[in-house]
Order: C-alpha cells, then sequence, then structure tokens
C-alpha cells in the first residue's frame, strides 16, 4: 500500500519536473527579451505604446478603397491596408476555386488529352515559387502591355494597358433600397428552400428549388429597378491627352497591375493546390457508392448531385479552406511588388517613418493570426458538424 | 443511301477513310496557318475559314466514333478522346491550341533567340536575350562571392553530392556512417569551406553570398534543424503533460498563423530589439532560425498527423515490454509515424524550398533576388522575362525531382497493414 503511494507521488513529481523546467525557461527568455527591448527603446527615446496609430501618416498610398491620404492617421493606413489585402484574397479565393474545380476534374476526364494538360497544369504551376511566378507576371508578361494610346480594348468599354485595366464604374442611384431587396431576397430564398426540404421529407415532393432560387434574386432586385427609382449608370474610361506624348484614361476604375498580377499568380497557383483536393475528394467516394446509387435508378446527374458530390465535398472542403487561408497568407508577398497591402502599407513604410517594429510587427502578427484562428475555430465547428454520424 | 446513316461496323469501310481525311485537312489547315501563316481556307468568308477546322474536324470525329469496330487501334482512340460529341470538341481544341502555341514559343525559345555574344547589343531578333543569362550566369549561381574563391562553394557542394551518392551504392552497415558524417560533420565542414576565415581560406562575409547556391545552403540547413525540431513540437503536442502540450500548441499555432514574410521582416527589424545592445548576430543567421522555426511548425503538425494516424495498439504493446516514454518513440512509434507522412514531409520540404526566394525582404539575394538585381542594371534593361523564365524553370527542375524523388520513396517504403 505504502510502496504503491510512494510510487504515485513519485509519478506526480516526475511529470512536474519537466513541465515546471520548461515554463522557467521560456518566462526567462521572454523577461529577458523584455528587458532588453526596454534598455534598447529607452536608449531611443521612445516608450511601448499604441498611441502613434492616432498619429499624422504624411505618406501616400496608390490604391485604396476607403477615402485615405496622407492627412489620415497611421490607424487609417493600417486599414486601408487591411482592406487591399482583403480584396486581393477575395478575388483570389473567387479565381482559384474556379480554375481549381475546373483543373481538378479535368484531371478525372475520361479524354485523355484532356487528363494530361491538366495534370501538366498541375504539375508545372505547383513546383514554381509563387513569388517567382507574381514577378513573372508583374515585371515579364504585364509590362508587355501596350501603353494608354493604343489600349487592348474591349469593345470600347474597358481598355488593357501597361498602366492598369480600365473598367467602367457603376454609379448607383438608391443602391440602399436595391442592396435591401438582394437581402429580401436571400432571406425569400431560405424560406422557400426549408418549404422545400419539408415537402421532401414529409411527403417526397421534389420541388425545383434551384431554378426557383435563381428565379426569385432576378426578380426581387428587378423589381426595385422599376417601381423604387433604382438605376445604375456606367462612367466608362475616356483617353486624355495629358501632353504631346503622355496620354492616361479618364473616369472609370482603374485596376492597378500590381493587384492583376498578384491575383493572376494567387490564383493560378492556389489552384493547382484545390485541383488535387477536388480531385482526391471526387476518387475518394467509394465505387460501390455510384454503383448503388445507379442500380436504383438514379440518372447521372442526379448521381452526381445526390450522391457523389454531397461525400466528396466532405472530403474537399477542409483542405481547400486551408488552401484558401494560405492564399491569404501569401497574399503578404504583396510588398515584393508594391502592391499596398497590409505588409507594405503597415509593416513596411509605417514601420520606416515611425521605427516601431515591436508594436507594429506585433499588429500585423495579431491580424493575421486572428483570420488563421478565426478561420480554424470555424473549420472545427463545420468537420463537427458534417462529420458522419455513425451508429 | 448509305452516308446518312449513323456509322456503325457495317459502313467502316466508307466512313473511316472519310473522317481521317477530314480530321487531317483540319489539322493541317491549323498546322499550316500557325507554322507558315498561310490560310488555306482563305477564299472562304473569314467567319467560315476561322470555324472551318472546327468544324471539318468535328464531323471527322464523328465519322471514325465507331462502337466496336474491330480495329483495335480505332478503339483505343475513341475511348480515350472521342467518346462522345463534347470529349471530340474538347480534343480539336486542345489540340489547335497546341498547335497554335508552338511556333511562337519555340520562336522565342530557340528560332529567334540570341545566344552568342556579351553584351545587350548583341540582342538583335526577336526573341529570347539568352546572351543575358550566359553573361550573368556566375552571378546567378554564386551572388556576389568573389570569383576567384567560388571553387570552395563547388568544392563544397561536389562533396555533398559525392557523399550522397556514394551512400546509396555502399552496403546498409555503412550507410549509417555516411548519414552520421552528414548530419554531425558536413555542416560544420561545408560552412568553414563557404565561410573561410581559417586554414588559410579568405573570410568571404555572408552579404556576399548569393544566387542559386544560397538557395541551397538555406535549404539544407533549415532541413536539417527543422526536421528534429518538428518532430520535438509533434510530440510535445501529443503529451501527457498539460504545461507542455499548451506551449506546443501555442508555439505551432502562432507560426502557422503568419506568412513567413512577416516572421522574415520580425527576424530583421524587431528581433534586434530583443538583444542587448551591441550585439549582432549575422542577417543569414537569423533568417535561417527564422525559416527553420516556421517550417517546424509546419514539419510538426505533418508529423503530429502520423502519430495520431498509428493504432494505440503500438503503444500499448511498447509500454508492456516496458519501455519508458523515449524508448518507446524512437524504437517504435517515430519510425512507424514518419513513414506513414512521408508525402507530408517532402511536402513541407518542397515549401520550404519554394519560399527561399522570399528572404529578398531582408536584402538577401538568392536566384531570383540576383535576377532582381541583373535586371535593374542599366546595360540590361528589359530583361525581366528572360530572368524569370530561367528562374522559373530552375526552380521548377528541382522541386519537379523532389516531387517525384518522394513519390518513389513512398512507393518503396509502403508496408501493407
Amino acid at each position: 500500500m505504502n510502496l504503491k503511494k510512494i510510487n504515485i507521488e513519485n509519478k506526480k513529481i516526475r511529470d512536474l519536473i519537466p513541465q515546471v523546467l520548461t515554463v522557467l525557461a521560456l518566462l526567462s527568455v521572454v523577461i529577458y527579451f523584455a528587458t532588453n527591448a526596454q534598455i534598447n527603446m529607452g536608449n531611443r527615446g521612445i516608450s511601448f505604446g499604441f498611441g502613434f496609430l492616432n498619429q499624422e501618416a504624411s505618406f501616400d498610398i496608390t490604391f485604396s478603397m476607403i477615402e485615405y491620404d496622407g492627412s489620415h492617421s497611421y490607424g487609417r493606413a493600417f486599414l486601408v491596408g487591411l482592406l487591399n489585402t482583403i480584396l486581393v484574397s477575395a478575388i483570389g479565393i473567387f479565381f482559384a476555386t474556379i480554375f481549381g474545380v475546373i483543373v481538378g476534374v479535368s484531371r478525372l476526364s475520361d479524354n485523355y488529352l484532356i487528363a494530361k494538360v491538366a495534370e501538366w497544369y498541375v504539375e508545372i504551376f505547383r513546383n514554381i515559387p509563387l513569388i517567382l511566378q507574381i514577378f513573372f507576371w508583374y515585371f515579364a508578361a504585364l509590362r508587355a502591355l501596350p501603353l494608354p494610346e493604343n489600349a487592348i480594348s474591349f469593345n470600347d468599354i474597358s481598355f488593357l494597358t501597361i498602366k492598369g485595366w480600365y473598367v467602367p464604374k457603376f454609379i448607383w442611384i438608391n443602391f440602399n433600397i436595391f442592396l435591401l431587396s438582394v437581402v429580401v431576397a436571400l432571406i425569400v430564398i431560405y424560406f422557400v428552400n426549408s418549404y422545400a426540404t419539408k415537402q421532401r421529407e414529409q411527403f417526397g415532393k421534389q420541388l425545383p428549388t434551384a431554378s426557383i432560387s435563381i428565379v426569385i434574386l432576378i426578380l426581387i432586385p428587378l423589381i426595385t429597378f422599376l417601381f423604387f427609382g433604382v438605376s445604375l449608370n456606367f462612367e466608362y474610361p475616356v483617353l486624355k491627352q495629358l501632353s504631346p506624348t503622355v496620354y492616361t484614361y479618364d473616369g472609370g476604375v482603374s485596376i492597378i497591375p500590381e493587384l492583376i498580377a498578384l491575383a493572376l499568380a494567387l490564383s493560378m497557383y492556389t489552384a493547382t493546390f484545390i485541383a488535387e483536393n477536388v480531385r482526391a475528394g471526387i476518387l475518394g467516394v467509394s465505387k460501390g457508392q455510384k454503383e448503388a446509387a445507379a442500380s436504383i435508378g438514379l440518372t447521372k446527374n442526379q448521381i452526381l448531385k445526390l450522391v457523389v458530390m454531397p461525400q466528396a465535398l466532405r472530403i474537399i472542403i477542409p483542405p481547400t479552406t486551408n488552401q484558401y487561408l494560405n492564399l491569404t497568407k501569401n497574399s503578404s508577398l504583396a510588398a515584393a511588388i508594391a502592391y499596398p497591402d497590409i505588409v507594405l502599407v503597415f509593416a513596411g513604410t509605417a514601420l520606416m517613418q515611425t521605427g516601431r517594429a515591436i508594436e507594429i510587427i506585433s499588429i500585423t502578427m495579431l491580424t493575421y493570426l486572428t483570420l488563421s484562428i478565426s478561420i480554424s475555430i470555424f473549420m472545427n465547428w463545420y468537420n463537427k458538424k458534417m462529420a458522419i454520424k455513425e451508429k | 443511301m448509305n452516308l446518312i446513316t449513323k456509322p456503325s461496323k457495317e459502313n467502316i469501310k466508307t466512313y473511316l477513310p472519310i473522317g481521317i481525311v477530314l480530321i487531317f485537312l483540319s489539322f493541317l489547315d491549323v498546322f499550316i496557318n500557325a507554322f507558315f501563316s498561310l490560310n488555306l481556307s482563305g477564299f472562304f468568308p473569314s467567319q467560315v475559314s476561322y470555324f472551318l477546322p472546327l468544324i471539318l474536324g468535328y464531323i471527322g470525329f464523328y465519322l471514325i466514333r465507331i462502337e466496336f469496330s474491330g480495329v483495335r487501334s480505332l478503339d483505343i482512340l475513341n475511348k480515350n478522346i472521342n467518346s462522345n460529341n463534347f470529349n471530340a470538341f474538347l480534343t480539336l481544341l486542345t489540340v489547335f491550341i497546341i498547335i497554335k502555341s508552338i511556333p511562337p514559343l519555340l520562336n522565342w525559345f530557340f528560332l529567334e533567340a540570341n545566344f552568342v555574344g556579351d553584351s545587350k547589343d548583341d540582342c538583335t531578333g526577336n526573341g529570347a536575350c539568352w546572351v543575358f543569362i550566359k553573361v550573368w550566369f556566375n552571378r546567378f549561381m554564386y551572388g556576389l562571392y568573389p570569383d576567384a574563391e567560388q571553387w570552395r562553394i563547388n568544392s563544397a557542394f561536389l562533396i555533398l553530392f559525392t557523399v550522397v551518392g556514394v551512400s546509396f551504392f555502399v552496403k546498409e552497415k555503412l550507410k549509417k556512417y555516411f548519414i552520421l558524417f552528414l548530419i554531425f560533420i558536413y555542416p560544420f565542414l561545408g560552412i568553414e569551406l563557404i565561410s573561410g576565415g581559417s586554414f588559410g581560406l579568405k573570410y568571404v562575409e555572408t552579404a556576399a553570398w548569393g544566387g542559386l547556391s544560397l538557395t541551397f545552403i538555406i535549404s539544407a540547413f533549415a532541413i536539417l534543424f527543422c526536421f528534429p525540431i518538428g518532430v520535438f513540437l509533434a510530440l510535445g503536442r501529443r503529451s501527457s503533460l498539460p504545461a507542455i502540450r499548451y506551449i506546443s500548441i501555442g508555439f505551432i499555432e502562432l507560426w502557422r498563423g503568419v506568412p513567413l514574410i512577416t516572421v522574415l521582416f520580425m527576424s530583421a527589424v524587431m528581433f534586434p530589439m530583443f538583444l542587448p545592445d551591441g550585439t549582432f548576430i549575422d542577417k543569414l543567421i537569423r533568417v535561417l532560425i527564422a525559416i527553420t522555426l516556421f517550417e517546424a511548425a509546419y514539419m510538426a503538425e505533418v508529423v503530429r498527423g502520423g502519430l495520431q494516424a498509428l493504432p494505440k495498439g503500438q503503444y500499448e504493446a511498447a509500454k508492456s515490454l516496458g519501455m519508458g516514454y523515449w524508448r518507446m518513440n524512437a524504437l517504435i512509434i517515430l519510425p512507424q509515424a514518419l513513414k506513414l507522412v512521408i508525402p507530408g514531409i517532402a511536402n513541407t520540404l518542397l515549401a520550404l524550398v519554394k519560399d527561399t526566394p522570399l528572404i529578398f525582404v531582408v536584402g538577401l539575394m538568392e536566384l531570383a533576388g540576383m535576377i532582381g538585381l541583373a535586371k535593374t542594371n542599366p546595360k540590361w534593361l528589359g530583361m525581366a522575362m528572360e530572368g524569370y523564365v530561367f528562374a522559373g524553370l530552375v526552380f521548377w527542375i528541382i522541386c519537379y525531382a523532389m516531387s517525384r524523388y518522394s513519390q518513389n520513396l513512398e512507393k518503396k517504403l509502403s508496408t501493407e497493414r
């Protein structure tokens, strides 16, 4: 009895010692760093704090989605950078998903040529560092575009030049009402879908929910155009002569080449990984499932929609979310081609001006960390919800 | 009457030749158009002429789509590229695009490219100016390393490759010593050789290192260190001791949550603030630490996947043999777990190699950085395309070889469970 007790005590102590040692080691490193940082900052006459965020930034940013100029604060500059990061990530995710799904499905095509082309696309773009692809698009491919006066024109509506891509600007009247109508349409669709689910589960009736949803989504906003005074005008870019040899486009929206290069490279690179996920997901659905579905008389489309896709998505979605996260983190490579994202604006220019390395790098890292961790939490929740409940 | 029936085995003698001729004509039209810029079907209205190859090929493919024709090669062809109308259309489109894109690529890469000369003026053709690569080749490989000392980098890598190469052919028993040499002795030897400073070798500061050799140096050291750290982190994350577990989780998630570029920024501008005033740690070493810790976090997650995949029985069996924690992990658990995750490990190492160009943010220049430097040289403006195509090709060869090797290794080591 006594012996056993000693053994348990022993084990407790044995467990405690490495933990205490690790924590102590970590603490001493942190304290060492902190004291050094304090001394260093004292020597340079700066004190730790985030008050600088309210100071005037006095530098310009080439591309901003919200109103910004040099007279705004560092906090505002941070927000501009963050929004630009989100913008390029959103564009990248959108196109990467489309490319990825197309390539992934093509790799499984029964057409040998298509499958091979898709395979080589993946092999080529996956094995070249992303930064090189960004450099290639920005410094080599987009620099080969013509000057504004010889722009590549798309129906005289939008123009592709070396200075960027000029597209028409949307000028909305009563945009709020339009936005409201879209929200209303989405709510209506939600109710229609839940009604359809009920009908299917109770009576076995199939409603064409997809087509109904599309009709609702078009119809309700259309009504606002006709009756509530919503209207949409376009402002087209127009060629303007600045001096005898210098031309530019006026009006419209200019999509800067940095954004195009970054979005292109990010989506083409990430698409290869998404393609592999899609392929693995579809291959992961066992053949028996398809055969079983066929044997109860489902058509080819029904098999895909009702049997293969729901199971494949369960395999595809978790790694693909991971890729979305990677894309967002990779968008920080923007700094290499001077696209004003959070790293360039905040960790670059703002840091140079203020010299507050610790605060600024911490904020930047925390921003990315918050983004990653919130997505991981969401993914864990989603996985738990989607996991097959085994009996 | 025969002509309007569906293609089948009965009318194969009429349909097959017509189909083949039509397909041949359509390919010929595109081919001649692409290579000799002659439009064979130019006498048609322009719209018809543009789509003519597509229409001809489409009809041709329809005619030869004969099920169970009895001709083996035709059946294989139909099954693979011509199983239905949509597939035939995709096939045609793919082939046309490939044919169309060959001449411009060929011209740019070879036919109109310039290979001889030693300045930009020698590049007269419309194609690539490979002279640029030729002139800058030394810089792309060795960075700003002094020309006279480059044999040291060469010999360092030569030793590495010889040892690795020989270790493939020696007996299993001796292999152990080769690996021990590579891990414990070679790194010091290599650094001594490249950095110099003693044994009569001239000291070369790390700021002068660069080019592709720097990519290799960084990759090699980061791989060497990130692997053991990753394994310990993975074990820590699965540890039953809460303090160790939470510290490991925190560490791993911290690095995995931020982009490498911010980590490098941190190593460059924030880390010096944490050290006593006046201490100077070499830039390259700071970068190496940053990359190693960053990749170790990813490695840890990969290894954890392997640890989780092992059945509980393995742990229990090891414990019932009286093994302690370290013996159990070293002899039973890790060998199996690591084998399971070889593809993951290879992917992490691949990511590491692909991440090395990012060190440009702290001012170190490996291959991509040197090209950035070369293309802004006033004598060599406008050479970005050549430079990045070259760098892309070099990295592609390295990464593709690595991924192929890992696939082979996976096959070789896979044991049926």
